[in-house]
């Protein structure tokens, strides 16, 4: 009974033990790194899985949906992105245009200025809800996945062009534009 | 004076070789659990990560000592110095090569298991003077444990001892080889004596000693806290174990001293068993291996390799085989282990009974 129990023991470990050493032994070499898309990529079975990043890095799909990307020229400061998103990570400060600015590429017209346009990235969760609602398609997402910065604050990213003064210069064209109408409309009241 | 300056001499090579010896096979551990798993282990400090082990003492030697606040002090500090003294003090006892033995005692393997029994005193000091409910379920675990695996071990040990007729480690280790005084006999009956190697080792002058060595071994496992016995320091469990409270140096020591403990059981081991510092190679009519391979430096070559080898099993081991649960534990320790190692135990009685 105990002879039997032991010898069982022994055995079972033993084969656990060889799989292990087969293992230690196929270690000698490495799996080459490959895109998924390769042929022969379920071929390589055996040897070490570690890919070395940075040293050597995964092949991810160019549409891959990682960190994203607001192309601000064709953004028209909608907000729908930061009214989506589900973490609150877009903010977005609009500045009304006193007149058309332009066009965006796909023939939209531009009537807001983007005086703030920040992606907070370590909140983001890549769900890609702003990527959708965008009406332009100016907010993507990249097949970037790996940055990584010293300070938290850099991980906010900033989109907008606008300096500040140039944002104070448009605030105050916009003001006087407000005044300018506001006093047409109380001259056309007293009429 | 001359006198003590050796003393010293020989307790900094002792502690010298401990140091090594950890920093290497932490290295090695990584390394061969890495390799097992498919992976690559420390690849970044030096080439394939060689100083790893170095980087990380250094981390240890500059990080603060915690102690926390309603831990025992006393305890808590003297635990570290009491677990390696243990291990430490094992040493002394094992012959290196033929005339090297740091101290030459008598009662050699007495002494080595009295002593490295007192490293549980140490566990239960560091698990109760921490005060934390996980170092002290670990400390009670790895009591039992190693209380419950001294009797499957001793019975092994005293087996092995029967045969060689003697407690003195230098002596049973020249029994095995071509340096024997006393009568050496492969299997009990062919006079192996001129021709050494291989065949004179205790697991070959007495086969049921391999059986007696399988339970040594997995004894050994248990009372150095390893894989598949690690249940004091069950990481999933129970955080660290007992020495989930330990910081900086304490913490090196407490390494240290399992890794020592590693090399130790494997030294004990190997001189009751494998031959001890005894080639593996055999006279073979006029080509005297043994002959030639026997001396100092071989001694130590023979004796390095062979440890080194088993406590490369015992890495394979860990890295192989899942914990067990407690009453698993206690099953196999009682339950197979006890009545296989009184059985080696009776036969070496009858053994020597009849053939002498
Ligand atoms: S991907 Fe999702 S979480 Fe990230 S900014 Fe867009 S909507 Fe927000
Ligand atoms: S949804 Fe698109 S167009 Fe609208 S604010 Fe966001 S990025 Fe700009």
């Amino acid at each position: 009974m105990i002879l039997k129990t032991a010898f069982k023991g022994l055995q079972t470990s033993w084969k656990g033990l060889v799989l292990t050493l087969k293992h230690f032994f196929e270690a000698r070499k490495s799996k080459v790194v490959a895109d998924v898309k390769s042929p022969n990529y379920f071929d390589q079975q055996n040897g070490i899985a570690t890919v070395q990043y940075p040293r050597q890095e995964l092949p991810v799909p160019e549409v891959g949906r990682y960190q994203l990307d607001v192309v601000i020229d064709d953004c028209i400061v909608c907000d729908l992105c930061a009214k989506i998103c589900p973490v609150d990570c877009i903010e977005i400060e609009s500045i009304k245009a006193t007149e058309a600015i332009g066009k965006t590429s796909d023939g939209s017209v531009k009537r807001l200025y983007a005086a703030k346009f920040d992606i907070d990235m370590a909140k983001c969760m890549f769900c890609g809800l702003c990527t959708t609602v965008c009406p332009t398609e100016c907010i993507t997402m990249t097949n970037g996945y790996d940055r990584s910065f010293s300070l938290v604050t850099d991980l906010t990213y900033h989109f907008s062009d606008m300096t500040e003064e140039e944002a104070e210069l448009r605030r105050e064209e916009l003001e006087a534009q407000l005044a300018e109408r506001k006093a047409a409309k109380e001259a056309a009241m007293k009429k | 004076m001359n006198f003590y300056l050796l003393y010293i001499l020989v307790a900094l090579a002792i502690f010298g070789f401990i140091a090594a010896f950890a920093l290497f096979s932490v290295y090695a551990e990584r390394k061969v659990s890495a390799f097992i798993q498919d992976r690559l282990g420390p690849m970044e400090v030096g080439k394939y990560g060689v100083l790893q082990t170095a980087a990380d003492i250094l981390k240890l030697i500059q990080k603060e000592y915690i102690v926390p606040t309603l831990a025992d002090k006393v305890l808590f500090g003297l635990a570290p110095i009491i677990i390696f003294l243990a291990v430490y003090l094992g040493f002394v006892a094992l012959p290196w090569a033929p005339g090297l033995v740091p101290a030459s005692m008598n009662f050699g393997v007495f002494y080595v298991f009295a002593i490295i029994s007192v490293e549980a005193l140490g566990i239960m000091m560091a698990g109760w003077g921490s005060n934390n409910k996980y170092s002290l379920l670990g400390a009670v675990r790895s009591v039992a444990q190693i209380v419950s695996y001294e009797i499957p071990i001793g019975f092994a040990i005293i087996s092995a001892v029967m045969i060689a007729q003697t407690l003195d480690l230098q002596v049973i280790n020249q029994n095995q080889g071509v340096l024997a005084t006393a009568p050496v006999q492969f299997l009990g009956f062919i006079d192996v004596k001129a021709v050494g190697g291989i065949l004179a080792w205790n697991v070959f002058q007495a086969p049921h000693l391999l059986v007696a060595y399988v339970i040594y071994f997995i004894a050994s496992l248990a009372e150095c806290n390893r894989a598949p016995f690690d249940l004091p320091e069950a990481e999933s469990e129970l955080v660290a174990g007992f020495h989930t409270e330990y910081s900086g140096m304490r913490f090196a020591f407490i390494f240290l001293a399992e890794y020592a403990m590693m090399f130790l059981v494997a030294m004990l081991g190997v001189t009751l068993f494998l031959g001890g510092w005894n080639t593996p190679l055999p006279n073979i009519g006029t080509l005297k291996l043994a002959n030639y391979t026997t001396g100092l430096f071989w001694g130590i070559f023979w004796m390095m390799a062979k440890c080194l080898t088993v406590v490369g099993v015992q890495m394979w081991i860990r890295w192989t085989l899942p914990r067990l649960r407690v009453d698993q534990l206690m099953t196999l320790c009682w339950k197979i282990l006890t009545p296989l190692a009184f059985l080696c135990l009776v036969i070496s009685g009858i053994w020597k009974l009849l053939l002498f």
